[in-house]
Parts: C-alpha cells; sequence; structure tokens
C-alpha cells in the first residue's frame, strides 16, 4: 500500500464523513447516543465517586483532603486532551471542508474552558490547605491559566465573526498556531518556575500514587470523558439546529414538537 | 523566477516602509507608549532605586509586549481597507513570502526602534549598566517573533468587530514564553539569576521555529479573511 494507501485511506474517511456526517443525519444520530453516554457517565460517577470519598483509604500526610484530586486531576487532564480534541476537529474542518468537523470544534471550545476552569477553582481550593494559600505560581497552575486565555481567545474569535465558515476557518488556523505553541508556552513556564521556587516546595516528581488512590481516579477521568462526549452531542445538536434552521427539515422538527 | 520573487518581496518591503514613512505617527504611537508605560511604574511603586532595579526586566519587557501588540493593528488594517492586500493575494508569488516582506517591514518600524530606545528607559528603571546590552539583545532578538506571531491574529480579525482589543486578547498568552525567556536574560545579566545566554539562545530558538511557520499560518489566515 505504502503512502498511498494511507492517503487513499484518508480520503475513503473523509468521503465517509461527507456521507454520514451531513448535518440531518448525525442530529438523528446523536440523539439516539445521548442517553446511552449520559447513563454511561451517570454510572461511571456513581462509581468513581462512591471510590474515591469512601473506598480509597486517606492519605498519610493530607488526610482526606487529597480527595479533590478525583474531581482535580481529571479536569485538568481533559482540559489539556480537548484543545487537542478541539484543534484536531478544527484542522479537520478547514483541510478538508468538513462542516460537522467546524462544529464539534465550536462545541468543543465552551466545554475545554470550563474543565479548565473547573481545574483551577479545584487547584486553588487544595491549594489552600497544602500550601497555605488559595494561588501559588506553581507551574502546572500557571499553565492552565494561560491555556484557559488560549480558550477564551478561540471563544472570542468565533464570536466576533457572524459567517460561520469564515468563524470556523479563522479560529481553526487560531487553534493549531495554539497547538503548535501550547510545548513551549507549557516548557517555558515549566522552566520559569524551577528558576524562582525553591526546589523543596516544588513536587517535581509525582508522589508515588498507590493502586487503592488509582482506581477512583481512572474510574473518574473516564467519567468525565463520557461527560465531554455527552455534552459534545448535546450541544452539536443544538448548533446543528441554529445552523440549519431555514431548511425544510428542521422547520418540520420544530412543528411536530409544537 | 527566483530573482523575480526576491525582487517582489523587496519591492513590498520598500513600499511598507515608504508607506509608514509617510504616516509616521502610527509608528510613533507605538514607541511613546513604551516610553509611558515604563515611566508610569516608577510613578505608581516609587522611585526607590533597588526596587526598581527588581522589576526593571520585567517592566521593560512586559512594556515592549504592549507597544508590539498596539502597532498590529496596522499591519495589515489600511491594506486591507484599500484594497491592496487583495492585490497581494492575487499577485503570482507565494503570498507567504510576501506577507514576510510585510512582516519584516513591520519589525523594522516598531521592534527595532523599540530595541534601540530601551537603553534610555533602562537607565531610568535604574537597571544595572552590565545589563543593558542584555536588554538591547534580547529585545533584538524576541520582538521578530512578536511581530511574526502577531501578524497571525491581525490577519485573523480584519474587518471584525472590536477586532483592535481581540488582537490582544488573542496574542498575548501566545507571547508567554517570549516574556519568559527575554526578562529572564536579562535579569540573569543584572545579577538575578543564572547565565543569561541560556535564555538567549532559547529566543534564538523560539525565532528559528516562528520564521518557519507564522508567514505561512499568517498568509492562511488572510486568505480566510479575504475569502
Amino acid at each position: 500500500m505504502g503512502e498511498f494507501g494511507g492517503f487513499a485511506g484518508v480520503s475513503r474517511l473523509i468521503k465517509f464523513i461527507h456521507k454520514y456526517g451531513a448535518p440531518k443525519r448525525f442530529y438523528r444520530l446523536a440523539g439516539r447516543l445521548v442517553p446511552w453516554f449520559a447513563g454511561v457517565t451517570a454510572l461511571l460517577f456513581v462509581v468513581g465517586l462512591y471510590l474515591g470519598l469512601y473506598w480509597a483509604p486517606p492519605d498519610y500526610q493530607q488526610g482526606d483532603a487529597y480527595r479533590i484530586m478525583f474531581v482535580h486531576v481529571p479536569n485538568a487532564w481533559m482540559s489539556m486532551m480537548a484543545y487537542v480534541i478541539m484543534a484536531s476537529f478544527a484542522a479537520t474542518g478547514y483541510i478538508w471542508n468538513v462542516r460537522l468537523a467546524d462544529i464539534m470544534a465550536k462545541a468543543t471550545a465552551p466545554l475545554g474552558a470550563s474543565f479548565t476552569l473547573t481545574a483551577l477553582v479545584t487547584g486553588s481550593l487544595w491549594g489552600k490547605p497544602m500550601w497555605g494559600t488559595w494561588w501559588v505560581w506553581d507551574a502546572r497552575l500557571t499553565s492552565e491559566l494561560i491555556l484557559f486565555f488560549l480558550y477564551v481567545g478561540y471563544m472570542a474569535l468565533q464570536a466576533s465573526i457572524d459567517d460561520p465558515r469564515r468563524a470556523a476557518h479563522a479560529s481553526a488556523i487560531l487553534a493549531i498556531v495554539g497547538v503548535v505553541n501550547i510545548p513551549i508556552i507549557h516548557y517555558s513556564v515549566y522552566w520559569w518556575h524551577t528558576l524562582h521556587q525553591p526546589a523543596s516546595l516544588t513536587l517535581t516528581s509525582q508522589p508515588k500514587i498507590y493502586i487503592t488512590m488509582l482506581i477512583p481516579l481512572i474510574i473518574m477521568s473516564l467519567a468525565f470523558m463520557f461527560f465531554y462526549f455527552t455534552m459534545l452531542l448535546v450541544r452539536v445538536r443544538s448548533e446543528i439546529l441554529v445552523r440549519e434552521q431555514r431548511t425544510d427539515w428542521v422547520r418540520k422538527l420544530v412543528r411536530s414538537k409544537r | 523566477m527566483k530573482g523575480g520573487l526576491l525582487s517582489a518581496m523587496v519591492a513590498v518591503f520598500t513600499r511598507e516602509l515608504l508607506v509608514f514613512w509617510r504616516r509616521s505617527t502610527e509608528v510613533m504611537t507605538a514607541l511613546v507608549f513604551f516610553v509611558i508605560v515604563t515611566t508610569l511604574f516608577p510613578l505608581a511603586v516609587g522611585p526607590e532605586r533597588h526596587e526598581l532595579m527588581l522589576m526593571a526586566p520585567g517592566v521593560l519587557w512586559v512594556a515592549a509586549l504592549l507597544a508590539t501588540t498596539l502597532s498590529l493593528n496596522h499591519l495589515f488594517a489600511s491594506d486591507y481597507q484599500d484594497g491592496s492586500l487583495e492585490q497581494l493575494l492575487v499577485s503570482p508569488y507565494p503570498l507567504s513570502a510576501l506577507v514576510f516582506a510585510k512582516i519584516a517591514a513591520h519589525w523594522v518600524l516598531t521592534g527595532l526602534p523599540l530595541a534601540l530606545l530601551s537603553p534610555l528607559l533602562a537607565v531610568q528603571m535604574a537597571l544595572p549598566t552590565k545589563a543593558i546590552g542584555t536588554l538591547v539583545g534580547s529585545l533584538l532578538l524576541g520582538t521578530p517573533i512578536l511581530s511574526l506571531i502577531g501578524a497571525v491574529p491581525a490577519a485573523l480579525t480584519l474587518g471584525v468587530r472590536g477586532g483592535g482589543v481581540l488582537v490582544s486578547l488573542l496574542v498575548l498568552p501566545l507571547y508567554t514564553p517570549v516574556l519568559i525567556f527575554g526578562a529572564e536574560a536579562v535579569a540573569a545579566s543584572a545579577g538575578q539569576g543564572f547565565a543569561s545566554v541560556a535564555h538567549l539562545s532559547l529566543l534564538g530558538a523560539f525565532l528559528a521555529v516562528v520564521v518557519s511557520f507564522a508567514p505561512w499560518a499568517s498568509s492562511a489566515a488572510l486568505r480566510v479573511s479575504l475569502d
């Protein structure tokens, strides 16, 4: 097959997306998927919270305060993952002109921003008992804050352009530039931090995590991931309705709901 | 053909210089802004020389960052309004090369004067004399990065409502590595940290990365905006 096989594979995939990713079809498909995703999300949250809050033992140094980790860490992971997902959707939409990918990227941005904000707030709440202050210029917190600004910029650009196609393509370029920059920003912040903080305060090597704490953490991460997919489908559905509001099928749908 | 492309780039470059020369107030605004912002800091925190010296690298770099951000608006805006940007798009030469020439001219008109003016402000901020060379050097290495990265949001926000404020919102988070490396380099040679060479070489590396992708990204952005 070689290189061309790969390329043919991609273009076949794109054709497939064009065929089944038509907004009307996807609206119905997403509508059927949402309850399943929501169910899995709820189940994972119940199990994960039970394991995290009752089953996992208290930490020998932090006592029960460490349990905020089961919300903080998954949110921090999701905040970074959502940016990569958003940029990938945006790039797909920009390069192959797939409208559904544009919509997915747009719908991901506020979710990613809220993950980032939650990670910041929980990090600050965790910081109060651990460090004694609400905010320290910790490398991880600082790069999360800059990530939040990147999300805000992306959403502001989306919001200020009326033409949906131009908005999608313009913000796609911004997201791609952001993805190239994020590693540089991340490492520059880490470097800045190591220059300014005495080594005793930093946790450069992650403390060993026990299996009884790791299992709830993984389940909570999956829960937030499924939460993201559920919310993505819901948001994509409403965005499709907004964009297709002048088409026949949406009008029929609206009339049938009245 | 190659000579053709080069002469086209030179033509764009000299045209930019000529246009900005004839509307020199726009260039001067950024410079005066740089001077005023740095003057505000001693007024706000007090004239104590030691405190000023500790803050000087950060203050000078943040002021340079803001001044460049302010100047980004007229990188493409007036050409967009009078239609000459569309002429660049339909020209037979690769747009990214012509955009690169425009960005280079922008740097000559904003970054370079900022760097040349900075020793004066460094004295004002009580920066030790031995650090002034590093300050100029870091600004000479760093401001081209600011012009290159800034061209992308400047192109994306053409003709968009609230474009001016939006540009700073989009561009400032992307500027953080330049700020860190630049300010650290100056602080290091002022005797507050390790060797400044490491920071300067990181700035140089970042410049190399940005030179390779920013002209391409901003020409893509121009095509989207003028579509």
